[in-house]
Formats: C-alpha cells, sequence, structure tokens
C-alpha cells in the first residue's frame, strides 16, 4: 500500500497543531476557565511566526516569538475574564475577532513569499510531531501524579473550596490562560511555518474551534485529546486522497468534511448528560468572584 | 497556663456594617470552646479570621502567648489550627487520599498518605476508605473526612463550624466522644453552633455573640438554656403558638411513589406515600442526601412521574409540569434562594412575577407593570422585608429578608398546597419565628403545609405529623403528641421503620 | 499600596448603562493609538480615515444605513438568544442560508414582472435561517450539545455549500463560468430610495423588527422567560418555563433575523449570489448585539457603529493602503473596552482601607 505511509504522515501532520491548541485549552478548561479565543490566538501565532522566519531569522526563533506573541493576547482575555469577572464567552470571542483582524493586517506585507520548513527528522516528520505527543504525555502526568496538578483539578471543580484552604485560584487560572496561549500560538506557528509554508489570510480555517471541540470530546483528558486530533487529522487529510480512489466528490463536500464530523463528534459525546457532568470541571466557564 | 489562642478587640468591618465588634475570648489547652449566637451574628466571620480566610480590621490574636498574624489558611495550618467547615470544602471528584493531599505539605505520596489516613481513623473511631471518591460518601462519612484532614496536621486548636446540622442524633453523640478524647489529649476545641443543648452537654466555656459584639462568656453547665436563649437573641421572642389543628380533607397525597434519580449521585425514592389535609403541617425529618431533592422534585413537578402517584385536591397531577400544578394551587419555597427561588440579578418586582403570574398580572401574553408592583409591594409590607423597594435586587437583600420575600410571595398566592424545604436555615431568630409563625396560620386557614427541614427542634415546633425520610423511605407520618426527638433519632438511622401509610 | 475591589450595586447603575458603551468606544480609541503607531500608522489620520471621512458625503451616509440595516437585524436576534443564554455564534450561516433561499426564489422566477416575488424571497430567507438554526436547536433540546460549536461548525458549511451552489446547480450558464449566480430579475430585487445611492426599503422592515423586538423583550411575558431562563436557569425549571421551548424559540428567532438579513443583502446591494456575500456580518452583529447591552434600542446604536468601522476599514483599504481587515481589530478591541466597562454597571469601585 504505497498510500499507507504518506495518509499516515499527512494525519499525525494535521494533527499537531490540534494536539498543541487543544492540549492547551483542556489545562485551561480543567482550571475551570473557557477561553473561545483560541483561533485568534493560533491565528496571531502563525503570522507572528512567518513574520519572524520571512526575516532571516531561525525557526525556533519564530515559533517562541509566536509563543509569547499568543501569550500576550492570552493575558489580554485573562485581565477581563479573571480580573473583571466579564462573560467568557464574550471575550474570547473579542480575541479571536481581534486576533483574525491583527493576523491579517501583519499579513498584509507578506505577499506570496514562501518561508523554508522546519527540517524532518525522523520517519520522514519534524520534531513538533513528536513533541506534540510528548507534551500530551507530560500533561497526562502532571494531572494525574502530581499536586499542582491536583490543585488544578480542584480550583476547575470548586475554586471557592479552593480558595477557603487558601489556594490562589486567580494567580492559578492566570497560569492556565497563558498556558494555552502558549500553546495556541505554537499551533499557529506550525501552520503557517510547517503545515502550509505559505500565507494564506485565515489559514487556521476554524482549526481552533475544532480544537475547542476536540477537548469536549476527549472529556478532557491528554489521551483522547490525541486520538481525536487523529481522527481529525485523518478526515482533514481524507480530502486529498479522495480524487487518488477515483471519488468523483465535489471538493466543497470534502471540505466540508471536518466541520460535519466535529458536530457528530460533539453529539456523540454529549448525548448522555451524565457522561458529560460527570467529567466536566464544575465550575466551568463561570464568573469568580472571591468573597473578601 | 498560657492560653493557647487569645483574641483582643478583633474588629471586622464590611462598610458601615460591623461583622465583629471589638471581640475578645481566650482558649486554654485542652478546652471545648462554644461560640454560640444566632445567625447573623458574626461566629462565621471570627472563624474565618481565625483560620486567615479575611484580615480584620482592627485588634490582635496571641497564639500560645505570642502576638502573630494571621495571613493565610496555610499560615493558619503551620500554626497548628484545623477548620472543620459547616458546607464541606471536599472535592467531590476526587478521592478522599487526594483531598487530604491538597492541604498536606509533604511531598506528594499517596501510598504513604493512604497508610496514614488509615492509622488515624483506627485511633480515633473515624472509619473511612482513603481511596473512594468524596461524591460516593454520605453526609456523615464526609464530616469524617474533614476532621481526618485537620487531624493529619496534629492540630493544636480545632474549630468546627455548625458540625452536627447533618447529623443524625447517633452519629452526633459518636462525634462528641471524638471531641472528648482530641480534648483530653491537649486539642484545644472552638465548637461554633446555636444548638444550646448540645453547647451544655460538650462544652467547657462558652462565648455568646450578638450583632458582632461579645455579650457575655459562661460555663454552660451551670447556665439554664433558657438564659443561654436570652443572651443569644437579647429580647424575649414571642414563641410561636400552634393551635390544635383541625384536619380537613386531604390535599396533597402521594402514594405508591417510586422515583429513580436524576443525579447518579442522588437517592432512588421507593414506594413513597403521604397525605398532607388542609388545616394541618406536616414535616419531613431527615438529614440530607436521603431523597428530599428528589422527592420535592417530584412534588413540584420538575420531574414528571405517573399520573396517579401525586394528586392536588383529589386531581392526578403527576405527569403535568411544574407550571400547570401551579396554576392548580401548588405553591413551593426551595432550599436555594438565590438562583432558583429568585433571580439574584432582578428586581424584586419581577422576583413577584417569576411564581406570581396568575391572577391578573400577565394580560394576552404581556406583563402588566401596575399590578405587579402592587403585588410586589403588597408582599413587603406584610412580611416586613427591609429592602430599599420593589426595583431592589434580589441579591441585594440579605438571606433573611430574601427568604421572608419568597415565603411572603408564595404565601401571597393563597395556594392550596404549600410545600417549604428548609424555610429557617440562614435565617436571624427574629425572622425565623415570623416565618415558622406564617406557616401555621396559613395551614389553618384551610391550605395544607408541607415541611422538610433538617432541623429537628423546628419541626417539633410547628408540625402537627412528623415523617422520617431514611435512604429514599418515608416512615409513616407520625402525631405531633406521640413522638420524641429520640425517636426521630432512631427513625432517622433507619432502624424500626413501618411500612408507610397515608 | 491601596488594594480596589468590585462591590455590587443594590439597583444596576442607568447612568453607566448608557455610559458604558460611551466609555468603551473611547478607551477603544485610547488603545488604537499605540496599535497604529506599531504598525507604522499615523493614528490620528487613520482615526479621521475610519470615523469621519466615511460620513462626509450622502452617498456616504447612504452606504453608512445600508451597511447598517444587516447589523442590527441580526444583532436584534442574538440579542433575544443571549438574553436566553443560548449562545448562536453561526449567525453567519443562517444568513448565508437565508440568501441562498431567497436567491433559488428569485432565479426560479427571473420571468416576468411579479409583485409578491421580493416577499415570497422575504419568506424564503426568513424559513432558510430559520432551517439552519434549527439544527443547533435540535441537538441542544434532544442531544445536550452545545449550541456555540455546532452554530459554528454550521457556518463553514454553509459557505462551502454556497461556494458549491455557485460553482453548479446555482451558476449563471451565460456567465463565462464565473463562480456566481445570474444577476436577480428587476421584480427580485430592492429598489434604491434615492437615485445613485444604493439605500432601499428594506431599512423600515428592519426599524420594524427592532419594535416587535422591543415588545417581546420588555414587554411580553415570552420575553420574561426568556431572562429568567437566561439569567437562572434553575429559577425557570422552578417556575415551570418549559426550557427546551424557550431554546427552540430563541434560536429560530435569531435564525429568522439573519435569513432575512442574508436576504436584504443578496435582493439589496449584491443583486446575485456569490462565494462572498457578506464581510462577517454574523460575527460583527455579535458585537452589536453586546454593545447595545443586549436591548433593541442600543442594537440600532451598536449596528451604525459597527457599519462605520466597517465604512472605515473600505476607505483605510483605498486611502491608506491597509487591509480592511484592520476594522477587525477596532471590532475586538472595541468587544474588549465594552466588557470592561460593562462591570461597572452591576459594581462600583471600592478601595479597600
Amino acid at each position: 500500500m504505497s498510500l499507507l505511509l504518506p495518509l499516515l504522515n499527512g494525519t499525525l501532520v494535521a494533527a499537531t497543531p490540534l494536539i498543541f491548541a487543544a492540549i492547551g485549552e483542556l489545562i485551561v478548561e480543567r482550571s475551570g476557565v473557557m477561553n473561545l479565543g483560541i483561533e485568534g490566538m493560533m491565528l496571531i501565532g502563525a503570522a507572528t511566526a512567518f513574520g519572524v522566519a520571512l526575516g532571516g531569522h531561525p525557526a525556533f526563533v519564530a515559533v517562541i516569538v509566536a509563543m509569547l506573541a499568543a501569550t500576550l493576547a492570552a493575558s489580554l482575555f485573562a485581565i477581563l475574564a479573571l480580573g473583571f469577572a466579564v462573560n467568557q464567552y464574550a471575550a474570547g470571542l473579542a480575541l479571536t475577532i481581534l486576533g483574525s483582524g491583527i493576523s491579517a493586517v501583519i499579513g498584509r506585507r507578506f505577499g506570496a513569499s514562501s518561508v523554508t520548513s522546519i527540517p524532518k527528522v525522523l520517519f520522514g516528520l519534524d520534531p513538533l510531531v513528536y513533541m506534540a505527543l510528548a507534551l500530551a504525555a507530560l500533561v497526562w502526568w502532571f494531572l494525574n501524579r502530581t499536586r499542582a496538578g491536583l490543585v488544578l483539578r480542584a480550583v476547575g471543580e470548586a475554586p471557592h473550596s479552593a480558595r477557603a484552604i487558601g489556594y490562589p485560584v486567580i494567580r492559578i487560572r492566570y497560569l492556565a490562560i497563558v498556558f494555552g496561549g502558549a500553546m495556541a500560538g505554537l499551533a499557529g506557528a506550525y501552520l503557517s511555518l510547517v503545515y502550509t509554508p505559505l500565507w494564506v489570510d485565515d489559514m487556521s480555517a476554524g482549526r481552533g474551534w475544532i480544537a475547542q471541540a476536540l477537548v469536549v470530546f476527549a472529556t478532557w483528558r491528554p489521551g483522547r485529546v490525541v486520538l481525536g486530533a487523529w481522527l481529525f487529522g485523518g478526515v482533514t487529510v481524507a480530502q486529498l486522497f479522495a480524487q487518488t480512489f477515483g471519488l468523483h466528490v465535489p471538493t466543497q463536500f470534502m471540505s466540508a468534511l471536518p466541520y460535519v464530523a466535529t458536530i457528530l463528534v460533539l453529539v456523540a459525546i454529549s448525548r448522555n448528560p451524565q457522561t458529560l457532568r460527570l467529567n466536566t470541571p464544575l465550575s466551568l466557564a463561570q464568573p469568580f468572584r472571591p468573597d473578601r | 497556663m498560657r492560653p493557647r489562642l487569645a483574641l483582643e478587640a478583633v474588629t471586622k468591618r464590611y462598610g458601615s456594617f460591623a461583622a465583629n465588634d471589638s471581640v475578645s475570648l481566650t482558649v486554654a489547652p485542652g478546652e471545648i470552646h462554644a461560640v454560640l449566637g444566632e445567625n447573623g451574628a458574626g461566629k462565621s466571620t471570627l472563624m474565618k479570621i481565625i483560620y486567615g480566610a479575611i484580615r480584620a480590621d482592627a485588634g490582635e490574636i496571641f497564639w500560645e502567648g505570642r502576638e502573630v498574624s494571621i495571613a493565610s489558611p496555610s499560615a493558619a495550618r503551620d500554626l497548628g489550627i484545623g477548620m472543620v467547615y459547616q458546607h464541606f470544602s471536599l472535592f467531590e471528584t476526587v478521592s478522599v487520599v487526594d483531598n487530604i493531599a491538597l492541604v498536606n505539605k509533604d511531598r506528594f505520596d499517596r501510598v504513604r498518605l493512604a497508610a496514614r489516613i488509615t492509622q488515624l481513623s483506627e485511633r480515633y473511631g473515624l472509619p473511612v476508605d482513603p481511596h473512594r471518591l468524596v461524591h460516593h460518601l454520605s453526609v456523615g462519612e464526609r464530616q469524617r473526612v474533614e476532621i481526618l484532614r485537620c487531624l493529619l496536621q496534629s492540630p493544636k486548636l480545632l474549630i468546627l463550624d455548625e458540625p452536627t446540622s447533618v447529623l443524625t442524633p447517633p452519629a452526633v453523640a459518636r462525634l462528641f466522644e471524638v471531641l472528648r478524647a482530641l480534648a483530653a489529649e491537649g486539642c484545644s476545641i472552638l465548637y461554633i453552633s446555636h444548638k444550646l443543648e448540645e453547647i451544655r452537654q460538650l462544652c467547657d466555656t462558652a462565648t455568646i455573640l450578638r450583632g458582632g459584639k461579645v455579650v457575655g462568656s459562661v460555663r454552660p453547665a451551670q447556665v439554664s438554656i433558657a438564659e443561654l436563649a436570652g443572651l443569644m437573641v437579647g429580647s424575649a421572642i414571642a414563641p410561636v403558638t400552634r393551635p390544635r389543628a383541625v384536619q380537613g380533607a386531604p390535599r396533597l397525597s402521594v402514594s405508591n411513589l417510586s422515583v429513580q434519580p436524576a443525579d447518579p449521585f442522588g437517592t432512588a425514592l421507593q414506594d413513597v406515600a403521604l397525605a398532607v389535609h388542609a388545616g394541618e403541617v406536616v414535616g419531613i425529618a431527615g438529614v440530607s442526601g436521603n431523597g428530599q431533592a428528589e422527592l420535592l422534585n417530584a412534588l413540584s413537578g420538575e420531574r414528571i412521574t405517573a399520573a396517579d402517584r401525586i394528586r392536588l385536591d383529589g386531581v392526578s397531577v403527576g405527569h403535568l409540569g411544574a407550571g400547570v400544578r401551579r396554576q392548580r394551587g401548588l405553591a413551593y419555597v426551595p432550599e436555594e434562594r438565590l438562583g432558583r427561588g429568585a433571580v439574584p440579578g432582578m428586581s424584586l418586582a419581577e422576583n413577584a412575577l417569576l411564581t406570581g403570574h396568575r391572577g391578573g398580572l400577565v394580560r394576552r401574553g404581556f406583563i402588566g407593570t401596575g399590578p405587579i408592583e402592587a403585588f410586589a409591594h403588597r408582599i413587603i409590607q406584610r412580611f416586613g422585608v427591609k429592602c430599599s423597594g420593589t426595583n431592589a435586587v434580589a441579591a441585594s437583600l440579605s438571606g433573611g429578608n430574601l427568604q421572608k420575600f419568597i415565603v411572603g410571595r408564595e404565601y401571597s398566592l393563597a395556594p392550596s398546597v404549600l410545600i417549604v424545604s428548609q424555610p429557617t436555615w440562614g435565617v436571624d431568630v427574629a425572622a425565623a419565628a415570623f416565618l415558622r409563625q406564617s406557616l401555621i396560620d396559613l395551614s389553618r386557614q384551610g391550605a395544607a403545609v408541607l415541611v422538610i427541614s433538617e432541623e429537628l427542634e423546628e419541626l417539633l415546633e410547628i408540625c402537627d405529623r412528623i415523617a422520617v425520610l431514611f435512604r429514599g423511605r418515608l416512615s409513616q407520618a407520625l402525631p405531633r403528641e406521640a413522638i420524641s426527638i429520640d425517636q426521630l433519632g432512631v427513625l432517622m438511622t433507619g432502624r424500626d421503620l413501618q411500612p408507610s401509610a397515608a | 499600596m491601596n488594594r480596589l475591589y468590585l462591590e455590587r450595586r443594590a439597583v444596576p447603575s442607568r447612568l453607566m448603562g448608557v455610559g458604558a458603551p460611551v466609555l468603551a468606544l473611547a478607551a477603544m480609541i485610547l488603545c488604537a493609538i499605540p496599535m497604529l503607531r506599531l504598525e507604522g500608522l499615523e493614528p490620528l489620520a487613520t482615526l479621521r480615515v475610519f470615523f469621519l471621512q466615511p460620513l462626509s458625503t450622502g452617498n456616504g451616509i447612504s452606504e453608512w444605513l445600508l451597511k447598517a440595516n444587516p447589523l442590527i437585524l441580526i444583532g436584534l436576534g442574538l440579542a433575544v438568544g443571549y438574553r436566553a443564554n443560548v449562545w448562536n455564534i453561526g449567525a453567519e450561516g443562517m444568513y448565508t442560508v437565508g440568501a441562498i433561499c431567497a436567491g433559488w426564489v428569485a432565479l426560479r422566477f427571473a420571468d416576468g414582472t411579479h409583485h409578491w416575488l421580493l416577499p415570497a424571497m422575504m419568506l424564503a430567507g426568513v424559513l432558510g435561517g430559520m432551517a439552519w438554526a434549527a439544527i443547533p436547536a435540535f441537538l441542544k433540546t434532544r442531544l445536550n450539545t452545545s449550541e456555540i460549536l455546532v452554530s459554528l461548525m454550521l457556518t463553514y458549511v454553509a459557505q462551502l455549500l454556497l461556494a458549491w451552489l455557485v460553482n453548479g446547480p446555482m451558476q449563471d450558464p451565460g456567465g463565462l463560468n464565473y463562480p456566481q449566480t445570474a444577476l436577480f430579475s428587476e421584480s427580485a430585487t430592492f429598489s434604491p430610495l434615492v437615485a445613485g445611492m444604493r439605500l432601499n426599503a428594506s431599512i423600515f422592515i428592519t426599524l420594524g423588527v427592532v419594535v416587535l423586538t422591543w415588545l417581546l423583550l420588555d414587554r411580553s411575558f415570552l420575553g420574561f422567560q426568556l431572562k429568567v431562563s437566561g439569567q437562572a436557569p434553575a429559577a425557570a425549571r422552578y417556575a415551570g418555563f418549559a426550557q427546551a421551548r424557550l431554546i427552540w424559540i430563541s434560536l429560530l428567532i435569531s435564525g429568522a433575523t439573519a435569513g432575512l438579513a442574508g436576504m436584504f443583502e443578496a435582493a439589496g446591494p449584491l443583486g446575485q449570489l456569490s462565494p462572498v456575500i457578506s464581510p462577517g456580518y454574523g460575527f460583527a452583529a455579535i458585537i452589536v448585539a453586546f454593545i447595545g447591552r443586549l436591548r433593541p434600542v442600543g442594537v440600532v446604536f451598536g449596528g451604525l457603529l459597527l457599519s462605520l468601522l466597517y465604512l472605515g476599514g473600505e476607505a483605510a483599504q483605498m486611502t491608506l493602503n491597509v487591509p480592511a481587515a484592520l476594522s477587525r481589530c477596532f471590532q475586538g478591541l472595541l468587544l474588549f473596552c465594552l466588557l470592561a466597562a460593562d462591570v461597572l454597571v452591576d459594581y462600583r469601585v471600592r478601595v479597600m482601607p
């Protein structure tokens, strides 16, 4: 099967940005915050990374700058969601809209230039693919085997109880949001440096939202996030192989597959209200106002 | 001997309101010291200051003779102060070991910690399985975990905030044994409560708070209950009068009600039967978690059952929703006030519309602002709700006043059946007495009143008949004259249960 | 250093209710200045191009109102939904499907003069938008699925659907294979109110919807139920308000207005369908709803403000050679500032002694 290897390869590459973004948001949501601004942060990361790489700097510098830029954007969200305790859905959407605007404005200079991609290392895959898997494993270990991970889960379940014991809820949530931002920036950088080393407006094409859905589908568990990302990676790549199999399906239908698949997957996991209730961080998306 | 803890002139203000006003008290090593006061007297605030959760505005705290500043709960724990919260601060989706690990500073080692927990639990007679998830534990077991969590730090001072409100009488006795054992080993205990009989049984000294100030410090064994009550309340509250009940026709009938809980950790109702007649107040006793929530949901209509399981004035309503049952004359005061009985962000006028939309407040789909304001105003007047007007937001009212408004609203709808859950929980004594009297008055006007409460004294005060709910089964409703608190205690542990009869 | 904290007000401040959007706008402009500088743009000149230039001509005012039309219309529907805590993020998709359905009717009856064609198209637009909204409504009420992600995914699907249709089944046969439909006939388009300008009569229908929305939210019992369900779902259940019904109504209303807006655009300034029929109205309308503090009158002002930002973006593209996406930056900033300013309505700032 000469097609199997490229298919697998393609799946892993397509899954990588999803894993980064979803793992980041998983940590954020475990702490009890919902950040709908993943798409915006990814775009900021993508634009920044592309710009830095275009300026002749090495790829890893571009990636780091992209992560910093996205972290800054995430901090803006954090100030509103934590400091002012505003509606988190609205704040996240504001971040997405702002991020998409900023990336388009930055991207106006790029034209049709391309950047040298990150070199491949093992089995024809770049190092970030492996880093994504390592990250998932690391986050699993953090959540289940360390006290810090336990504290994070406690904060997400009952922030008032956590505060009563003496844990700084706001600070913990801020750190989680910052981590989520860095991961989304990393995902965006991967898109513009590896996935499509050209600049296209709104190049994330809804991947930030798919990552959001992945977190729900995975019931907030890192291992399942990887499985889900592979599933979506496969679906995304499938459209490229459709023609090879002689399928005469309009391109738009194939392009719509990931989005339809996301809906189906969400329905599947949400159907049983018990499952959802048992696994959802109890305080998710509720503004936290500590009593003095 | 140096006192373990001494507070001098501790003050805490919220705006112009002084929650604690120049409070001083002393606790000796090995002493069981009660802090007594009605709801709103400032007990919880004081404990939060001692435990480091909030900072006092003025005054000093001395620990074993040295002046200290307790900046945070972990600082308090370092000193050797442990706190068992009234509404537990445990995390449900996490195991017992992990819950205890959250306050433990040692290296994160589950196996070692689990062994220490088992050791301690055996030593003090607080059996618990370290690896179980907290949401599987009963209320009594959760309290044991809270206590063990403190004991693991080898505390020198243990604070317990209203620990017996969720316990059956036998469980209370066991708790007291544990506390006496701890005191004998030199651990001081601060015991917060408003239950006078328990304080006389257990405590060496009692400091009484009223309106944020200390009004007395006594040895409870040497003082009568009436004197303690007098110090607590300040003035005499007229006792509730309960004229003889004349039982009319049954207005609420429940038969063969079996319900599976919607919540995976709820309790299934099994073959519940009950009848509440016009002119009487029936009470259901029982510690929370025995099926009260499921029963209330089935009665109110938020959970639908088979049609003939529940009848209002003889008509089957089990299959009807909450809105329709209200139209048929059912009124309900839930135990959650903000967020369920009232919408926090809406005004009192709008909240009056929440259940008051019968009776001319809504015409052809449109809201009549005038009639709503008038209705809300009537409630405020009749029930003495302290607020800034009908446009005051529900969240701005104190707990007691909000409850007066909600009970007042349901009362003013002239219902045929009124169901009330935890009517005076968190409400100050004066308002509580007023609310209890209102419930009796309503029944004597012909309504059927059902009260579900954890406070046995309250039920004994206002009910004509009392039943006990245990693990989803309802006992027979026995007349008040024929039952004692000890018998209720026995029923609450599931023994001597008779099959239900209407 | 004194610490600040927020204390809840007993009664929400009416002053801040009106003042918060104004404060937000001022804050947005202040934040925009350093950001513009960073991008090498002269702040004052850019702001002038954005806010003042578009309104300097009669045609400019017509365009301003023309663009405000769909923003207000979609914003009204969203406001109703958000009050009920139903988070429809996919108005863009409902707008698209509404336009598709209206376009189909227009092309089907392209021959001849029919006075009923425009109303039929409006009905088609409304029904199309409602059908697209029915999907998240069904999935939320029956299968417990979040409407946020479902409605959003459907936006992408709707856009791909449109792309396929204008490239295939609905493509103009005499159109040199461009991905677009034939131009709609005269009876299928709105005529301008003033010759030479594009503003048409659909704006009056939108004003009618403003009044209807006010009646619903402020005066009707159904509106009260929606608000209770949004603020305290447990209280809504307690009061016996049927939640599933309220969720359906919220989503169908926002689908209807978005679909109608799609029809207004297709039958108005566009006159045909092509792959891109919206500069993101469905998303901008979310901001419009928030700026309007979820009230009908506020939504009108919010729509006018965001319409100005859109025009400013286009003007900036022509005059300053900056992508029109700059207006998205302003939109996002504005929403951030508004959320922050909004806090002052329910809370006041106090200093901890």
